[in-house]
């Protein structure tokens, strides 16, 4: 007989799946544009605003099944997901005005790109997950 | 909050697995309710109560209670 946690187990298991075809899609569609204009079609503008109009609806469709991946999380895990993602916000919020701070009063020499803001979004979120997972073991 | 989920389910010869699965809720969780670190939603103390035939007042104690 299949149980309730068998069922539960293979909606969460899809969503999973589904939200990293997702994900890569958005990252590689983003990529495409990023390296297509230069490599592929030399800047030619409608080529340009057609994939990045693609991003953007890889970018929604990966939205939709984070928000579908969050659903299917149970109670705990929703919870666990709700204290990264708050972690994250903040981190992100602090983190990136100081670091555009330091950017725009010329205490560091680069600039402050939005790369290293989603590479800090992504390492907390990581991190928060796994600190989060540890406290509920 | 106090609960009686682990006595509960030892009598009835259940494993956190099993427990998980007859509520829907990951191992995880219901791990997490027996050490007393996470609180379960209503939904699923109904879930609890329902399984083990008791008042969810019978499994969960309300540690404030005067």
């Amino acid at each position: 007989m299949k149980t309730q946690n068998d069922s539960r187990c293979a909606e969460s298991r899809r969503s999973t799946v589904n939200l990293a075809i997702w994900t890569a899609a958005w990252v590689l569609s983003l990529a495409l544009v990023t390296f297509g204009a230069r490599c592929l079609w030399d800047f030619n503008m409608a080529l340009t605003i057609l994939f990045i109009l693609v991003n953007l609806a890889t970018g929604v469709g990966m939205l939709v099944y984070y928000v579908k991946y969050l659903r299917n999380l149970d109670e705990l895990q929703r919870k666990i997901s709700m204290e990264a993602m708050g972690v994250t916000l903040g981190v992100a919020v602090v983190g990136g005005l100081a670091f555009s701070t330091l950017d725009v009063t010329n205490v560091i020499s680069f600039d402050a790109e939005i790369s290293y803001l989603v590479i800090l979004i992504g390492i907390s979120y990581i991190f928060s997950i796994a600190v989060a997972n540890s406290r509920y073991k | 909050m106090k609960n009686r989920l682990k006595v509960l389910r030892a009598e009835r010869d259940l494993t956190q697995a099993q427990l998980a699965s007859e509520t829907g809720v990951s191992r995880q969780t219901i791990n997490a309710i027996e050490k007393g670190k996470f609180d379960p939603s209503l939904p699923l103390a109904f879930r609890f109560a329902r399984l083990f035939d008791l008042t969810i007042e019978e499994i969960f104690e309300d540690e404030q209670e005067v």
